[in-house]
């Protein structure tokens, strides 16, 4: 098989469309379609961080202030459709865009066209959520897992929501089948998969786990869709159906999808620790299998999300096992990504600083994690603010930091230019504070009895709410300072520029190209040669 | 792109497309087509969708320009067997995903028929919720639930249509894959007319399915309103009927093309995509067969 | 934006002393005093303080792996950095390393699962030293209503419904200008609380009217789902007489955040009084269902109704909230004939959050709030509706 690459004119290496249509809307250059990803999540990040200030403003003290009750709602919802749907999940798909292909050496994405289709539905289908916004039904208000005969009282969003979910879900499904074949289609000849840096194996497998569960999602609120107009029970026991039916359907796709969110965390963290501990990644291989791992024990935890719907007996025991078990592979990540620390030659750029902080962060996420994992105590702390505790640190410490740690990583080899080193600390520890100061207190208010999706709460809550609230919007600013950071470095205003290799340390395929990587990176299919890769054949 | 900037690519080198128009279109009828339908149903009035239908056309007109393309591309050997590898994967993982979608309703069958319809009839952990609210309801399968929903319904007898559908479906996978055989040994000819008895198959099976559904709404009181039974039984095998419809369009255009003279015995993956994507639909069928009609 | 009151720039400090607890000591531990709740309630019951042991061993268990594995690592950080001149070792794995902390995690989780067990079989199964079921000394029987709660004591014929106290209603609405420390047990009131006997098997079946709902109260361990159309069976048993408070646990619509759940544990006595004391009005208030009353009667007791039941949703204005809530001032269904609206407010709307209140409230209750309805505002149908009307439409 041959692995060379015919581009349509050959002798321009570094030939861009021209004109605006052409090079963004048409585009199936895996480069520019990685940067719409991310230019398209940052833009969800800023709205979904938006409606996220609102619910903070609201929760600053008892009593309400700003929003009625029934809008809180819709906030609360779809601030967590945008984050996890709009902003985190497109991230990643960008970074798998940008950096997939060139870290296996290969000319584009597998399927380009089908590229840009995926991320071309991902405006529209967001456009349709959003205006349910400016509907006289409003935005779906039953929180973002839409549970029944609750959402089924959303009039006309239903359709709405159920039409933009479907279309999200062709996108990332398409988007998988992408990875999944470049992945296993284009590496460069001598990429073994066991050469292949971490962060393609995390994506490998999320893919699998996409392609898994997004058409459960789409099945779940297809069955919502009918129950809502075409007379089906299947959540109304009247006529023999459940509504808990749809939190086990949802949950088996919501419980992989949290893993969804944080597989590619982990290899982003796994690129960027050995790089500036200057020392190979400790145990690649155990990590590949932990990935796999945690992905296999994904399917089969899903009702940890429902002790409290009054499962039989055995249903609990079950559950519970087989969660608290995902501790074990993800305690090997853990320690394998301090064990490469150790006796290494540290350095702490910005990337490498959002990298620890990850680590500690997102560990502390996955101990109340297993702490809810055990029935009983889940009695208690179950639809808290215990859980948004949990989950926002999994998720904001977890895939949020990774992502910027990884922006910070690759974005001198993106644009060619090296981000402020002074500006890209201050963001960091500004946004480090606040975020303990934003979601750390959220653990005791949950402990202490205070329900998560509540507009307004007893007086008892009001100092651990305001902390939170003060630390929210620091962690807001902070962002709006990460986009001036990001501007600069695009426009290249007071940067330098940043050399091919960017870190001393960095090793993989993708620093042994130009800063900034040209349009089109790999062309002759050369076999890649041992001496770029991070890992290769000593285990 | 058009199609003159492809020149004199030689087929060791992995095709790259380099402009592509069609996936904004798509994506622009899709969102037409989903805005149509979800303003259709919340309407009062409007008796036809046409912005779906609109939509609808505007994804057709897509499919078929972005086909074209990939065909002209595909009969120009722009494709070598790398790209193939890739469109082989790019199906399987498509199908992979349909199968998860059609086991998300299985799985629902099976949860309504071994825990929450017992439960609602006192089984189990139901006991109370049966003393409570239901008393009297019994909780064996075939249901419309304990409020009868939709009133009394009859069931469609599974070893009259479906079983002759069964047949009907079973002896097309046999006929694609004589067709299949045929291209492998290039006799087009005996190739087509395989095919062509292929897709009639799978127009009779579905004539045959609208008739059952007929039947079911004019005569036995089974509709998609009849609880748990009838939204069961209409999602399953109108999401199959669905894909069967999609199925046979495909195999009438793989069919077009092979009168065209597309398709060579080492190289026609849209056929066998076609075949695989059949395949699939039929043992979807044999599980609906099984699950929902007979036991 | 409003301004904050005196009250809260007090709070404020507090919030800044807070922080820089949190942020600048592990100090966060040591003022877990009353005031700044930050664990787990204890709780009173048996159940509740199983489940407090447990969050305590885990939490424990979390915090010395936390300190071991940040411990390296801040280790590493200080002492194995470029700055200091060291220079990088290059090994890649060690499988005694990793077969230890497979293992060891492994191990931990083990001993964690028997008391987990233990306690789920506990509230599961309840059963006694002699290893048989523990007998349930009697049933209340829970419902979930968009946003209230039902509750009904099985085989006494007393059943009422419990909502947000008017208080915290009227100081909790959008711009009330009532400063929410001034109410006491601010959202955590009710009209009427749920009252059972100590030391009292107390078996507890939940199910909904509407939407899901999620009965919890803290103290006593556990929450559990309302789901419409199931029945969940949950017990507990209240060693300590007193009052305890919850609220509601699971999203259910608008007033999720307003409808609290408390329960007053009376000794054995006094329950059976109160109880007495309920089956006497239970019947006296048949009995207003079998009488003609006056106009006066019933816009006055009709107006009590509407507020506490109508309205949250069609507003103490009648002008609703429209368009989910509609109003009820100028509207044409209650100023024609009274047949279709009590129809409408005796069986509900499916599919709506309007539920059926013939369940709910006695007739008499339902022909007063009808009639206020129609006798408000600017609505003058000037006609009454009797509780012999309610029966009607109800056969
Ligand atoms: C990125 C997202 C993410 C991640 C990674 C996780 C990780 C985990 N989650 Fe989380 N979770 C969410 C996102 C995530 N979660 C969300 C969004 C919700 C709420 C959804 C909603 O209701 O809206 C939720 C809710 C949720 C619940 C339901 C709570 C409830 O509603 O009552 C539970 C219960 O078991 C749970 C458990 C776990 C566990 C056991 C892990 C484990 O994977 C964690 C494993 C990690 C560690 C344990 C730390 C490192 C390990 C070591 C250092 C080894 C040694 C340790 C020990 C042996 C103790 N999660
Ligand atoms: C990846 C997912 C993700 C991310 C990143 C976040 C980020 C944040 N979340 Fe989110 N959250 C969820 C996922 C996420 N959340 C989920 C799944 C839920 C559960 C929903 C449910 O119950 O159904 C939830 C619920 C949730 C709640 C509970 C609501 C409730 O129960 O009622 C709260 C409350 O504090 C909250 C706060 C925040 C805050 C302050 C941030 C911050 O980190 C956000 C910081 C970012 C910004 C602030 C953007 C920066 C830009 C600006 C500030 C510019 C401002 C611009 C304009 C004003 C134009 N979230
Ligand atoms: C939980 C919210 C809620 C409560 C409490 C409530 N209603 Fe309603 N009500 C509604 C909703 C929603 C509708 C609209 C139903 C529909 O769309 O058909 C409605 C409709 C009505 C209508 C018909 C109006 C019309 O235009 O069709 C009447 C009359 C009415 N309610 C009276 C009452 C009375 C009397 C009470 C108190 C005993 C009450 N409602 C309590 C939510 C509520
Ligand atoms: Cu009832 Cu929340
Ligand atoms: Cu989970």
């Amino acid at each position: 098989m041959s692995h060379a690459t015919t581009m349509d004119h050959e002798h321009d290496h570094d030939h861009k469309p021209k004109g605006f249509v052409k090079r963004w809307l048409m585009t199936t250059n895996h480069k520019d379609i990685g940067t719409l990803y991310l230019i398209f999540a940052l833009a969800m990040f800023i709205l979904g961080g938006a409606l996220a200030m609102i619910i903070r403003l609201e929760l600053f003290q008892p009593g309400l202030q700003f929003v009625n009750p029934d809008f809180f709602n819709q906030l609360t919802t779809m601030h967590a459709l945008i984050m996890v749907f709009g902003a985190v999940m497109p991230a990643f798909v960008g970074f798998a865009n940008w950096m997939i292909p060139i870290m296996i050496g290969a000319p584009d994405m597998a399927l380009p066209r089908m590229n840009n289709w995926s991320f071309w539905i991902l405006p529209f289908a967001f456009t349709m959520l959003i205006s349910t916004f400016f509907m006289e039904s409003g935005a779906p208000a039953a929180g973002w897992t839409l549970y029944p005969p609750l959402v089924l009282q959303g009039g006309d969003n239903i359709a709405f929501a159920v039409f933009a979910i479907h279309m999200l879900g062709i996108s990332s499904i398409m988007g998988a089948i992408n990875v999944i074949a470049t992945i296993m289609n284009m590496r460069a000849p001598n990429m073994g998969y066991l050469k292949m840096p971490l962060f393609v194996w995390t994506w490998l497998i999320t893919a699998f786990l996409l392609i898994a569960v997004m058409p459960v999602f789409a099945g779940a609120v297809t069955m919502l869709l009918t129950d809502a107009y075409f007379g089906t029970t299947f959540f109304n026991a009247a006529g023999g159906g459940d509504p808990v039916l749809f939190q086990h359907v949802f949950w088996f796709f919501g419980h992989p999808e949290v893993y969804i969110m944080i597989l590619p965390s982990f290899g982003i963290i796994s690129e960027i620790i050995p790089t500036f501990a200057r020392k190979p990644l400790f145990g690649y291989v155990s990590m590949v299998y932990a990935s796999a791992a945690i992905a296999f024990l994904s399917f089969i935890v899903w009702a940890h999300h429902m002790f409290s719907v009054g499962m039989p007996l055995g249903g609990e025991l079950y559950f519970m096992y087989a969660t608290m078990l995902i501790s074990i592979p993800t305690g090997v990540k853990v320690f394998n990504w301090v064990s490469t620390m150790w006796k290494g030659a540290m350095t702490f750029e910005t990337p490498m600083l959002w990298a620890l902080a990850f680590v500690i962060l997102f560990t502390i996420g996955g101990f109340s994690g297993l702490m809810m994992a055990l029935a009983p105590v889940d009695f208690q702390y179950h639809d808290t603010y215990f859980i948004v505790a949990h989950f926002h640190y999994v998720l904001v410490t977890g895939a949020v930091f990774a992502i910027i740690a990884g922006v910070y990583y690759w974005i001198p080899k993106w644009t060619g230019n090296m981000y402020s080193e002074r500006l890209g600390k201050i963001h960091f520890w500004w946004s480090a504070i606040s975020v303990n100061v934003l979601f750390f207190p959220q653990h005791f208010l949950g402990l202490a009895g205070m329900p998560r999706r509540i507009p307004d709460y007893s007086t008892q809550f009001a100092e651990f709410n305001m902390m939170s609230s003060i630390g929210g919007f620091a962690f807001g600013l902070a962002q709006v300072f990460f986009i001036y950071i990001v501007y600069r470095t695009i426009k290249g205003k007071g940067t330098t520029k940043a050399t091919d290799r960017v870190w001393e340390g960095a090793k993989g395929l993708e620093w042994f190209i130009p800063s900034p990587a040209p349009h089109h990176t790999f062309q002759d299919g050369e076999p890649v040669k041992d001496e770029h890769l991070a890992h290769v054949s000593n285990h | 792109m058009s199609s003159s900037e492809i020149s004199n690519k030689s087929q060791d080198q992995y095709y790259v497309p380099h402009l592509a128009k069609w996936p904004i279109v798509g994506s622009i009828g899709m969102t037409i087509a989903a805005v149509g339908a979800a303003t259709f149903m919340n309407s009062e009035t409007a008796k036809v969708p046409v912005m779906m239908y609109l939509g609808f056309a505007v994804i057709i007109f897509m499919v078929f320009g972005w086909f074209a393309e990939v065909i002209k591309e595909s009969e120009r050997k722009m494709y070598n067997t790398q790209v193939d590898a890739s469109f082989r994967m790019g199906m399987v993982w498509f199908i992979f995903s349909e199968v998860m979608f059609f086991a998300t309703f299985f799985g629902a069958l099976f949860y309504y028929r071994n825990l929450s319809v017992p439960w609602l009839g006192g089984e189990g952990t139901g006991l109370s919720t049966n003393t409570e609210l239901w008393a009297g309801y019994e909780g064996v399968w075939p249901t419309n639930g304990p409020g009868n929903v939709g009133g009394e319904f009859k069931l469609i007898d599974p070893y009259h249509l479906p079983l002759i559908n069964t047949v009907l479906l079973l002896a097309s996978s046999v006929t694609l894959t004589i067709a299949h055989h045929a291209v492998v040994a290039n006799a087009r000819k005996k190739a087509i007319i395989w095919l062509a008895a292929t897709v009639v198959l799978g127009a009779v099976f579905l004539f045959f399915q609208v008739d059952e559904y007929k039947e079911a709404y004019q005569h036995l009181n089974l509709t998609l309103e009849s609880g748990i039974y009838g939204s069961t039984f209409f999602m399953l095998t109108g999401f199959h009927g669905m894909h069967v419809t999609l199925g046979a369009i495909m195999l009438a255009v793989i069919t077009i093309r092979m009168m065209k003279g597309h398709f060579k015995p080492d190289s026609h993956f849209g056929f066998e995509a076609v075949a695989w994507y059949w395949h699939f639909v039929d043992v979807v069928w044999l599980g609906l067969f099984i699950f929902v009609y007979i036991i | 934006m409003k301004k904050i009151t005196n009250g809260s720039s007090n709070r404020f400090k507090n919030v800044l002393f807070l922080i820089f607890a949190t942020v600048f000591s592990n100090a966060v531990f040591a003022i877990n005093g009353e005031k700044y709740a930050m664990n787990l309630p204890k709780g009173v019951t048996e159940f509740s303080n199983t489940v407090y042991g447990l969050h305590m061993i885990v939490l424990w268990i979390c915090i010395i792996i936390g300190v071991l594995v940040f411990g390296a690592m801040f280790y590493s950080i200080f002492a194995h950095r470029k700055s200091k001149g060291v220079k990088a070792a290059q090994f890649t794995h060690s499988t005694t390393a990793e077969i230890i902390w497979t293992v060891i995690p492994i191990l931990i989780l083990v001993v964690i699962a028997f008391p987990a067990t233990e306690a789920l079989i506990k509230m599961e199964a309840p059963s006694d030293a002699d290893g048989n079921r523990v007998e349930m000394e009697m049933t209340v029987k829970v419902t979930g209503y968009q946003w209230k709660w039902k509750y009904d004591y099985l085989g006494e014929d007393v059943s009422f419904m419990s909502s947000l106290s008017e208080k915290s209603n009227e100081a909790r609405q959008l711009n009330s200008n009532i400063d929410p420390e001034s109410v006491e047990n601010y959202l955590l009131d009710v009209d009427k609380p749920l009252v059972i006997p100590v030391n009292t098997n107390i078996r507890i079946l939940l199910t909904s009217n509407d939407v899901i709902h999620s009965w919890w109260v803290p103290s006593f361990g556990w929450k559990r789902d309302a789901i419409p159309g199931y029945v969940n069976e949950a017990w507990t048993n209240v060693p300590e007489v007193g009052i305890y408070r919850g609220q509601c646990a699971e999203l259910c619509g608008k007033d999720h955040g307003f409808m609290p759940v408390v329960v007053e544990v009376k000794s054995k006595a006094d329950y059976a009084i109160w109880l007495t004391e309920q089956k006497e009005l239970a019947a006296k208030a048949k009995d207003k269902d079998n009488i003609e009353w006056t106009k006066e009667d019933l816009m006055s007791q009709g107006k009590k109704v509407y507020n506490s039941s109508c309205a949250t949703c069609h507003q103490a204005s009648g002008k609703g909230l429209p368009p989910a809530f509609p109003a009820l001032d100028g509207n044409e269904l209650v100023n024609a004939a009274m047949e279709e609206q009590i129809k409408t407010v005796v069986f509900g709307r499916e599919g709506t959050a309007m539920s059926a209140f013939g369940s709910m409230l006695s007739d008499s209750d339902i022909a007063a709030a009808i009639t206020y309805t129609r006798n408000s505002w600017s609505n003058t149908v000037k006609d009454t509706v009797q509780p012999a009307d309610i029966k009607k439409v109800k056969e």
